[in-house]
């Protein structure tokens, strides 16, 4: 199984991981990312561009389906404006064994960050900011190339 | 051939669109170079494109980089570093 969607909706945890589970998974493994306040961040708004984005996604999940015997792949991320607390991102993987569906993951997670089309804007004390990449996910996108 | 040209996050808001269709020039036959012929309109064009080495671009979705010839390509986007997940 391979599902990728972009979507303002939010989407639930737990009925992601069991799409993931299916029939005959060992292991499942995945990410949820929240938005953070710091810095008094209220809210976020995530812009992305249309139909680069799932390709992008789908490059990825296809990437970690080469590399790792995984039998399902889930990416999920939300668009639009996001308050604090509101679920941003899901990664899911679900292989035979531990190691597989927890490395696949992280693989996942990291990339997304470098790879996929998405910009994030800060709303909250001090007004409204573009969020700028930092040197650390660049870093941690470089360990799996 | 006319091209698609697109901009996100503040490149399009500089910019104040989010996309426009123009003709190139004949020798603007890289990225940087429509970069450049971008920023010579002046306004909000200027500010957008005035270090194109703080910029991605994408030729027909896939990223590119600002030296790469543009080809057959029949859309362009330019764009901050992402900062998605």
């Amino acid at each position: 199984m391979r599902r990728i969607a972009v979507q303002s909706e939010d989407f639930d945890p737990g009925a992601e991981l069991d799409l993931l589970q299916g029939a005959d998974a060992g292991a499942v493994a995945s990410f949820t990312g929240i938005v953070r306040g710091d810095d008094g961040v209220e809210a976020l708004t995530l812009e992305h561009y249309p139909g680069m984005t799932e390709r992008a996604l789908a490059d990825l999940a296809e990437a970690a389906m080469t590399r790792w015997p995984l039998s399902a792949v889930t990416i999920i991320h939300r668009i639009g404006t996001l308050p604090k607390g509101a679920r941003i991102v899901f990664v899911g993987t679900a292989s035979a064994h531990r190691a597989a569906a927890l490395e696949a993951c992280a693989f996942l997670i990291d990339r997304l960050k470098t790879d996929a089309p998405f910009w994030k804007k800060e709303h909250g004390r001090a007004g409204d900011r573009w969020v700028e990449t930092r040197a650390t996910d660049a870093a941690a996108a470089d360990r799996w190339r | 051939m006319p091209l698609d040209i697109l901009y996100f996050a503040w490149v399009r808001e500089h910019v104040g669109l989010s996309s426009e269709r123009a003709e190139l020039p004949a020798d603007a036959s890289t990225p940087l170079k429509v970069a450049q012929w971008l920023a010579a309109r002046g306004g909000g064009y200027a500010t957008a494109f005035a270090a194109p080495e703080k910029l991605r671009c994408a030729l027909d979705q896939q990223v590119v980089a600002m030296t790469d010839p543009i080809g057959e390509a029949r859309e362009i986007a330019f764009f901050p570093p992402v900062t998605g997940g």
